[in-house]
């Protein structure tokens, strides 16, 4: 017990805590709920109270953005500890029926919401996809999402996708119904252990992809992507974002914007994408391109983009809080900068920003859009 | 050529560093055996006087030709030991030195298997001692000179202590004027004191001074040589004004027609100047300066019909025709008193720096609160119509220091003073303001420096324990997001003010002088000083010396020190007159030389040049070594494909068989 708890000390580094601050101090969720992850780290060190810790509701209050990570001065990852601790409450079976549903839905399906896995690509009918054969070289192994996959609500980011693709030529190959989750959610509900879930989707997608002849491996999602980017070591191919290859191809003129679109668009950053992994430059290239666009931004964008609050498996979890919601805040200040399209690179800032749209009835002024949906429009 | 050796041995105890661990006795009764010993003695402390007594007696009495002391590290005490042989008549290099302790008692718990190792050590050296052959030590004389790079305070105090010591300094500055940093800052902490009123008189004495030749907006561009004989190139660039004829009166400054258009670097921006300029009212030498990228007549040929400075100029002093002037000169030492840069907070983007008008830097707050800044001393941000003098203000420390994101993990050891310090001076500007300062940890560890900060407390400055983690804007406020860590709570803190208490960094040019001078960078990149504690002031360039910030962050107190500091060792070389050369040199045997030159790109301290020599009748090309260069590395011996090149004292013929006698198989 003493040397697990003393490894959990030497895990996430914890004697190396100054008790600064930064970390709460730029923690989002802080404004609604009573997360202290500084509090948190501070007495983690305390090994006899990991347990209680572990019991508090608002470990789930986590939206794994990595804010307090990127902030903290000494290079401790605070939003690692509370993983951890989610950790401790997944091995003792203590969690929430829809946590556990999610994650079991992933053992059984390889997908987070109890569909069926033969119907992953569902969303392909009716459309002409190019699908990759193991062995054989592709350009561009489009890994699609989960929740893309899944969810009609945003089945519109991929189906874009196609078209896009189909339209600029590009050599790319999805991989169907073979396709499984890439655990980057699994792994912020704490499933980590080293027989886990976590780590057997990381082994089995690994083989999966080095099975292709890729040169890159495209995720759509902003979570696809960091996780495939940073924590899966043995990737053969190339990771990168679909919007950098949006953006080479527009660089490149492979692809023609025609249609004018006369909106006042704001982008939003994603937390995975930005934050994260630093790709803030291409999505804004992306809508500079197209007609008639006039493009505006929130005054806190780029590094200090306000969650959306929709990864760190709040997805499955309902927060306490009856406060405003991060992405109502969110869509008020796109309102008050006049902007008619909320757009975004992520399918949960698709969901969460969709309802707080609703949430403060602004559906008659503005809707939000992923980038490859405005992007569909614009290549008609 | 050496005669029969006989070897004398002494066993240090090093009280019980090394008898603890090693059994001396076993040791010294071992090494008596050994081929050529003639003495073998152990004692309690051998580089005590009686243990040096110990060999100078029997070096006398028995007639020692050789000496091992096995001891400690010879990083220790063999220049101890060598003073002793020579002072028994014996060439100094014929010692050998055993280390028993770091490389043997300190590293090794077991009694046993550490005697054996201690025999081992003690038969290599043994076995080289007598190999050894001997070498003399030559003088070189001292060129009476210092050259200082970089005129703020450590190069001011650093070139005033060696002139008035009656010698020559040439004292080299980038900028227009002297004062660096020192001369931008309002008051000092903890006894604020006037900036300018204690550092311009020091600088009048510079341009004054018989014995300083002051060389501002010029730059060293070559130094070779070696301690004691440094060779110097300078560039004086072109000021585009007669400095003889310029009695900066400044009417060519109102004339010029980008007057008040460019922003000028000593506000940090915020002041506005001509292209032709002082760079602050006390600068020294008060004379102008034009600023060849902004010129209109130097970057587009054409300034109207005619330049309006040349037209103002009472004394016609504008040249436009001057050129850039090399100058050259020797010196005996050098001190390196180039400085810092703040930190760029445009590196912490989370702050806003750079995007938001009422987020400052503390160095843009020092010129606020100047009298000679842009705002003759008020604290009013804005312009025009929508100037205002701000109420709530927070400071924010530590940005860019004690910070891994950014790579810079030390303290800078000034902001938590002068936030204290430009505290207490925004609010006796603006008493009704409220001042905040978000901390981490506050270290007030200077005199004076807690008393201050007491002061500061009791003066109504509240100190709030959470370092911020961003600011964002909320209509016409900052909001300040941050934790009082004190009381868990999250704070969404609303200001008219953000103050960033910047940290110090390497400047960003500081590999022109690591190039120039062979310098190395600590962890933290700034310069490397030879030893932390003993030697904080020398480089591993004989002869270079460090003043101020260039070695680190300090203080005006502690730079002066410094600069002293290394005044007196630059003093202490150039009143000796004489530097001894290493005598353990390399040196080639030109016989077998083939002149690939392979050593010449080894050596780091550029001690090898090839030559042209005459080799029976044929040119041939071969190294050869200045020895007054060689610092002894080796590097050179262990490259040379042909064996030419041979380190005195090292040679392969010596330290093979040392190697041999440690069991080692060949
Ligand atoms: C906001 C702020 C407030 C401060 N307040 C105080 C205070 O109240 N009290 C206090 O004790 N300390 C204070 N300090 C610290 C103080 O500024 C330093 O201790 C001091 O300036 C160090 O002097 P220096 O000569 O080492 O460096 P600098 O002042 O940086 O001077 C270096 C000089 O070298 C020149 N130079 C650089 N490179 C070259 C080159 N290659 N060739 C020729 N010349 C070169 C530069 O142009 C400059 O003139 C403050 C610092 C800051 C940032
Ligand atoms: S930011 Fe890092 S050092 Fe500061 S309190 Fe949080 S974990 Fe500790
Ligand atoms: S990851 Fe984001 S939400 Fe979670 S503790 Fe860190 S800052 Fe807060």
């Amino acid at each position: 017990m003493n040397t697990e708890l003393q490894s959990f000390i030497q895990k996430y580094d914890l004697l190396g805590c100054v008790q600064c601050g930064r970390c709460t101090g730029g923690c989002p969720v802080t404004v609604r709920t009573n997360l202290n992850v500084r509090r948190i780290v501070y007495d983690s060190i305390n090994e006899s109270m990991l347990e209680d810790l572990a019991k508090l509701p608002e470990i789930w209050d986590c939206t794994t953005c990595n804010t307090c990570a990127v902030r903290c001065p000494k290079g401790l990852k605070p939003v690692e500890v509370l993983i951890g601790l989610r950790n401790i409450m997944v091995e003792s079976g203590i969690i929430q029926p829809t946590v556990r549903d999610a994650l079991e839905s992933v053992f059984r399906e390889g997908n987070p919401w109890n569909k069926p896995k033969a119907r992953r690509s569902d969303w392909m009918e009716g459309l002409e996809v190019k699908i990759a054969e193991p062995g054989k070289k592709v350009e561009n192994l489009i890994f699609v999402c989960c929740t893309i996959a899944y969810d009609p609500k945003v089945q519109v980011i991929a189906k874009n996708l196609v078209k896009v693709l189909n339209k600029a030529g590009v050599d790319y190959g999805f991989i169907g119904d073979d396709e499984v989750c890439c655990g980057s959610e699994v792994y912020a509900m704490g499933e980590l252990g080293e027989e886990g879930l976590f780590e057997m989707l990381v082994e089995d997608n690994t083989e999966l992809f080095n099975s292709y002849e890729a040169e890159r491996i495209v995720a759509i999602s902003p979570h696809c992507y960091s996780v495939f980017k940073n924590q899966y070591p043995d990737l053969k191919a190339e990771v990168i974002h679909y919007t950098q290859l949006l953006k080479e191809l527009l660089a490149d003129n492979k692809l023609e914007l025609k249609k004018e679109l006369s909106q006042k668009i704001v982008f939003h950053d994603p937390c995975y994408l930005g934050k994260q992994n630093n790709i803030f430059d291409e999505p804004r290239y992306i809508l500079s391109q197209i007609p008639g666009v006039e493009l505006v931004e929130f005054d806190r964008s780029r590094e200090r983009s306000l969650c959306c609050e929709g990864g760190g498996g709040k997805m499955w979890v309902e927060s306490e809080s009856r406060k405003e919601r991060l992405a109502e805040i969110r869509v008020k200040d796109a309102d008050e900068l006049g902007a008619t399209l909320l757009a975004v690179a992520c399918p949960f800032c698709v969901l969460t920003f969709d309802d707080a749209i609703k949430a403060k009835g602004l559906e008659e002024k503005m809707r939000v859009a992923e980038i490859t949906e405005i992007l569909g429009e614009a290549v008609e | 050529m050496n005669s029969k050796p006989k070897i004398g041995v002494y066993v240090c105890h090093c009280g019980i560093n090394i008898s603890k661990t090693v059994d001396v006795d076993a040791v010294t009764e071992y090494a008596s055996q050994l081929p050529g010993v003639k003495v073998a003695r152990n004692y309690s402390y051998m580089c005590s006087d009686p243990g040096q007594l110990l060999i100078k007696e029997d070096i006398k009495k028995q007639g020692l030709n050789r000496v091992v002391v096995a001891s400690c590290s010879p990083r220790m005490h063999e220049l101890t030991f060598r003073k002793a042989l020579a002072e028994a008549g014996l060439n100094p290099y014929y010692l050998e030195m055993a280390n028993l302790r770091e490389q043997c008692s300190w590293v090794h718990a077991d009694r046993e298997e550490a005697t054996a190792k201690a025999k081992k050590i003690v038969a290599s050296a043994v076995a080289k001692v007598r190999l050894l052959e001997p070498l003399e030590e030559k003088e070189v004389e001292v060129e009476p000179a210092t050259l200082i790079i970089g005129g703020g305070i450590a190069g001011i105090q650093a070139a005033l202590d060696i002139a008035n010591a009656g010698y020559k300094v040439f004292l080299v500055e980038k900028t227009p004027s002297l004062g660096g940093k020192m001369s931008k800052l309002d008051k000092t902490f903890p006894t604020l004191d006037c900036s300018a009123c204690i550092l311009t008189p020091k600088m009048v004495d510079v341009a004054s001074h018989p014995n300083i030749e002051l060389m501002t907006y010029s730059q060293v561009e070559e130094v070779t040589g070696y301690v004691g004989n440094f060779q110097v190139k300078v560039r004086k660039k072109a000021r585009f004004v007669d400095v003889d004829k310029c009695t900066g009166c400044g009417i060519c400054g109102e004339e010029c027609r980008l007057a008040g258009r460019i922003p000028n670097e000593f506000d940090e921006g915020m002041g506005k100047r001509g292209a032709i300029y002082l760079p602050f009212p006390q600068a020294v030498p008060a004379k102008y300066t034009i600023d060849p990228e902004r010129c209109l007549f130097l970057t587009r040929g054409k300034c109207g019909k005619s330049p309006k400075c040349v037209d103002a100029c009472p004394a016609g002093a504008i040249d436009f025709e001057q050129k850039d002037e090399i100058v050259e000169f020797k010196v005996g030492a050098i001190i390196v008193a180039t400085g810092y840069d703040v930190f760029d907070a445009t590196r912490k983007p989370e702050y806003g720096y750079g995007q938001y008008k009422n987020v400052l830097t503390a160095l843009e707050l020092e010129r606020l609160v100047s009298a000679s800044g842009p705002t003759g001393g008020q604290v009013v941000l804005g312009e025009g119509e929508s100037a205002f003098v701000p109420k709530e203000i927070a400071f924010i420390q530590c940005v860019g220091s004690r910070d891994k994101s950014v790579g810079n993990e030390y303290c800078s050891r000034v902001c938590c003073m002068y936030t204290a310090k430009l505290a207490h001076l925004v609010k006796e500007k603006i008493p009704e303001a409220n001042v905040r300062v978000y901390y981490m940890d506050v270290r007030a560890f200077g005199k004076g420096f807690e008393e201050f900060y007491d002061r500061v407390r009791r003066e109504g400055v509240r100190y709030i324990r959470g370092n911020p983690s961003e600011a964002f804007k909320r209509g016409d406020k900052l909001v300040i997001k941050a934790e009082d860590t004190l009381t868990a709570k999250t704070l969404e803190d609303e200001v008219d003010l953000v103050v960033l208490s910047v940290g110090l960094e390497p400047r960003k040019d500081a590999r022109e002088i690591i190039d120039l001078l062979r310098l190395s960078q600590s962890a933290d990149k700034f310069y490397l000083e030879a030893h932390p504690k003993l030697a904080p002031v020398d480089t591993a360039t004989d002869g270079v010396y460090l003043a101020g910030c260039a070695q680190g962050p300090k203080d005006i107190p502690d730079t002066v020190a410094q600069a002293k500091g290394a005044a007196s060792s630059a003093l202490i070389l150039l009143s000796s007159g004489k530097v001894k050369v290493q005598a353990q040199v390399s040196s080639v045997d030109e016989a077998t030389c083939r002149g690939c030159g392979y050593c010449v790109e080894i050596c780091p301290y550029g001690a090898i040049e090839l030559v042209t020599v005459n080799r029976f009748g044929h040119k041939v090309t071969v190294a050869r070594v200045n020895e007054a260069l060689c610092k002894g590395c080796g590097a050179c011996a262990a490259g040379c494909l042909s064996g030419s090149i041979q380190q005195k004292s090292f040679k392969d013929s010596q330290i093979l068989p040392q190697i041999a006698a440690l069991g080692v198989k060949q």
